[in-house]
């Protein structure tokens, strides 16, 4: 092959790469190893970190080592001054009827507002922890609220979402994750 | 029944879309008139049957049949009978049996207004065109079937998404959708090149008008969009680097390119591999935009549902129609002759230099989009490009094509000087640096070049009729003669190089937009944006699928009566969603543009923004279009190449 020829034939190398690259892509999110809308958590996989939240009304403050008490929680940051929370809490209504338990962490939220949205909206969790500073929220690598992790029985988190939990997240991502859990 | 017809006719048209994949380019290749002949009838019939199958997809929606499943998960009887028709096309299956409606009155146009082309070319690129429907019709077939059952059938349907139940929205799919499809013309012109293994000035001819065509239409699509996004999410922007959007803009790039290389090869029989490719490249990007979206591997707004199996599906489709005609290229181009020859400084330089710029751009772009998905696949790293990388590389590579693309169409064929062309157009120089200073006296340093550019890009394409014409150059009575003799492209290459001066000088003036989020309490009077606002009342409206929240507004201007205004929150019924209505007044240079959020404790969170200019963006792209259009009326597009006329074989069947 002269140099024209291999000149002519870069568009197809070009878009066979292209092409695999979109297959391995397409395999990967078939089998669950690829997700292109995830955003990694750099505490997956980890224990949560070291806290001691006191409480927030209605409900009973906790620390990290009452989370790895041998049960799976799904663990909810909040704020009553968060718009997608307002969205989220039906979805976290029906969770907890369906027997999950939620403990949640209302983030940098004055305790008389955050209990006013729990008195409005109900009340899905059987925690409540209040993180007024926002350590916590750092020490977990929080992006934003709604956020929640899924933590198992020895406390390591093992599936997280960066947003308000929505009809298809529950069914496609947080089941799953749930079921794995056993 | 309705259904089951459509259904029916959609297989037919796939059918008779293989048929008319294999004949007429078995015929072209065996030199038989009579399956050459064929190519026209089979392409109309294809056409047809898809056109029922289509009114029967409509028909469904119209009439409210929930037993088929698609209309059942899209539509609702409450929903108005405009969206009824537009929501066939507002989601996946529906989209498809779009898409393949424009491929199939692709292959009807080149049948009706190909008369005058060789038969065997006409064959071959119906042929191409029928190869590429033959695909997509299996795609909705097997994958998206539109006319799925389901029974029992639902009392009523699970509605539309809110977003899309806007009359902007309503024809922005087909308008997007044709100028996308539209490029399959170009692409199956250069297959059919590569297979005959010729190109030369008639072909470009023939590419052409084609190709203006859909890039008039993807010009008015991306800028509908556009526009829609500014007033209906109500996020007062216009353009966010969103993968669709990016989809859309690739093409666009391309095809822009492709438009002037094509006049190379009319005009001087150079560029031709380079045009054969980017016809490839232009209609592999505009598949790849629209069905890589849907596979769910863009991370994007504008979801479809997603379903990594029907991904594969569509992947294999591209793998065909990309794979196979870059391999086809690979093969027959070396092949192809090379053509005349020109000086680095000359009209085909300048053309060159734009295509260079162009596709800069459109890999700029492409890299952006791609990277995070790339570098999630093998370095495991999650990032996300946003505007900013976009910004910074794609400005840099725009600056100097506004320059070019003003001296370029003053300069000669084959060989010229840039300081003779420069001094033909001093006075839009001129201009365009008064507009800048001026500028500069109001706005940062930035908007204010933007806005020379405008100057120059809008005062450049006045210079170059000025300059066909010798204006003050020759006896007033010869420069109108000279005018009248101009022919229409000219007047349509300079109307959509000033349009894209519009759309610059209107992108200038966004970037001074003021914005501010406000607590108004009703009957309270604020200062916002450089405005006085008054929140007279907030009250209630019922629609026909929703309830409403409307927050009455009055902008105060001094000397002039005052502006009522009345953006919306709108919460539709059936689908737990709602939408914010944004109310925008404008004045021609200027939007005034408010927002209701939530409320709180008796007092409204309203966003709002002043928007210098705004308006130039969308008519920026209306005058492209318009410029295009114009060139597309010109006759020398219209008559064949005299040269190569054929009479058709008597053929008897």
């Amino acid at each position: 092959m002269n140099r024209r020829q291999v000149l002519l034939t870069a568009p197809l190398g070009v878009a066979a790469l292209g092409g695999a690259a979109f297959w391995t892509m397409l395999r990967g999110m078939q089998r669950g190893t690829f997700d292109p809308r995830g955003v990694p958590s750099p505490i997956t996989g980890q224990p949560v970190p070291h806290f001691d939240l006191p409480a927030q009304a209605p409900g009973q403050g906790f620390t990290s080592a009452e989370l790895a008490q041998g049960k799976p929680v799904l663990l909810n940051f909040f704020a009553s001054w968060c718009v997608p929370c307002v969205q989220e809490h039906p979805a976290l209504l029906a969770l907890a009827k369906s027997g999950m338990p939620i403990w949640a962490i209302a983030y940098k939220d004055p305790e008389d507002k955050a209990a006013q949205f729990i008195q409005r909206h109900g009340d899905p969790y059987q925690r409540i922890g209040r993180d007024t500073p926002g350590r916590v929220a750092i020490d977990f690598g929080l992006s934003g609220v709604p956020e929640s992790f899924l933590v198992d029985g020895g406390g390591v988190v093992r599936w997280h979402w960066p947003g308000p939990l929505d009809a298809s997240v529950i069914q496609d991502r947080l089941q799953p994750a749930w079921r794995a859990l056993g | 029944m309705i259904p089951e017809l459509g259904h029916f006719a959609l297989a037919l048209a796939c059918a008779l879309s293989f048929a008319q994949a294999i004949l007429p380019i078995y015929g072209a290749w065996r030199r038989d008139e009579r399956l050459i002949a064929a190519a026209p009838g089979l392409a109309c019939g294809q056409l047809l049957a898809l056109g029922v199958s289509a009114f029967c997809l409509v028909w469904s929606n119209v009439v409210d049949d929930f037993s088929v499943l698609n209309v059942a998960e899209n539509s609702n009887s409450l929903k108005p009978l405009l969206y009824k028709i537009t929501g066939s096309w507002g989601n996946h299956e529906g989209s498809i049996i779009l898409w393949a409606l424009i491929l199939a009155l692709c292959g009807g146009a080149v049948a009706g207004f190909g008369r005058n082309l060789p038969g065997a070319l006409r064959a071959r690129v119906i042929g191409v065109l029928g190869a590429s429907s033959a695909g997509f019709l299996l795609f909705s077939l097997l994958t998206s079937n539109p006319f799925t059952r389901l029974w029992p059938a639902p009392i009523d349907g699970r509605d539309m998404n809110p977003l899309l139940q806007d009359p902007g929205l309503a024809f922005h799919p087909p308008m997007l959708y044709a100028g996308y499809v539209g490029f399959a013309v170009p692409f199956a012109f250069a297959i059919a090149a590569l297979l005959e293994g010729r190109v030369d000035a008639s072909w470009g001819r023939w590419v052409r008008p084609w190709t203006l065509a859909s890039w008039c239409l993807l010009t008015c699509g991306i800028a509908l969009g556009s526009w829609w996004a500014y007033y209906e999410l109500g996020w007062g922007g216009f353009w966010f680097w969103d993968p669709v959007e990016n989809a859309s803009l690739l093409p666009w790039l391309t095809g822009t390119a492709l438009l002037h290389s094509a006049i190379v090869v009319e005009k001087r029989e150079a560029l031709k591999i380079w045009t054969v490719l980017l016809a490839i490249a232009t209609f592999s990007l505009s598949l790849s935009g629209t069905f890589l979206v849907r596979s769910g591997i863009l991370n994007s707004v504008h979801a479809f549902a997603n379903d990594p199996a029907r991904g594969v599906f569509i992947l294999g489709l591209l793998g065909v129609v990309i794979g196979g005609s870059l391999l086809l290229f690979a093969i027959r181009a070396p092949a192809l002759s090379a053509g005349g020859i020109f000086a680095p400084v000359s009209r085909e330089g300048a053309l060159v230099l734009n295509n260079v710029l162009l596709c800069s751009i459109a890999a700029v772009v492409i890299t952006g989009t791609m990277y995070p998905l790339f570098s999630d696949l093998i370095l495991h790293d999650k990032l996300s490009v946003g505007a900013p990388f976009f910004n910074a590389t794609v400005i840099p590579l725009a600056v100097p094509v506004f320059a070019a693309m003003t001296i370029g169409p003053v300069m000669p064929w084959k060989r010229a000087a840039l300081l003779p062309a420069l001094l033909r157009i001093w006075w839009a120089a001129l201009i365009a640096v008064m507009v800048g200073l001026i500028a500069l006296t109001k706005a940062p340093v930035l908007p204010a070049l933007a806005f020379g550019g405008a100057a120059w890009m809008i005062a450049g394409a006045a210079a170059d009729i000025v300059e066909r014409i010798r204006l003050f150059r020759l006896p007033a009575g010869n420069s109108m003669a000279r005018l009248r003799g101009l022919p229409i492209a000219a007047f349509g290459a300079a109307i959509a190089h000033a349009g894209l001066g519009v759309t610059v000088a209107g992108i200038a003036g966004m970037s001074l937009a003021r914005q501010q989020v406000v607590l108004v309490h009703p009957g309270e009077q604020i200062q916002a944006a450089g405005l006085t606002w008054a929140l007279d009342s907030l009250t209630d409206r019922t629609g026909p699928n929703y309830n409403e929240r409307v927050a009455n507004i009055r902008v105060i201007r001094p000397g002039e009566p005052d502006l009522e205004m009345h953006p919306s929150r709108r919460a539709f019924t059936t689908q737990t969603v709602t939408t914010t209505e944004a109310a925008i007044h404008t004045t021609g240079f200027a939007d005034i543009y408010a927002v209701l959020g939530e409320e709180r404790d008796g007092a409204a969170v309203m966003r709002l923004h002043y928007n210098p200019m705004a308006p130039w963006i969308w008519l920026g792209g209306l005058v492209m279009a318009i410029g295009g259009g114009l060139s597309l009326a010109d006759r020398r597009l219209r008559v064949g190449a005299p040269a190569r006329k054929t009479v058709p074989l008597g053929v008897s069947a």
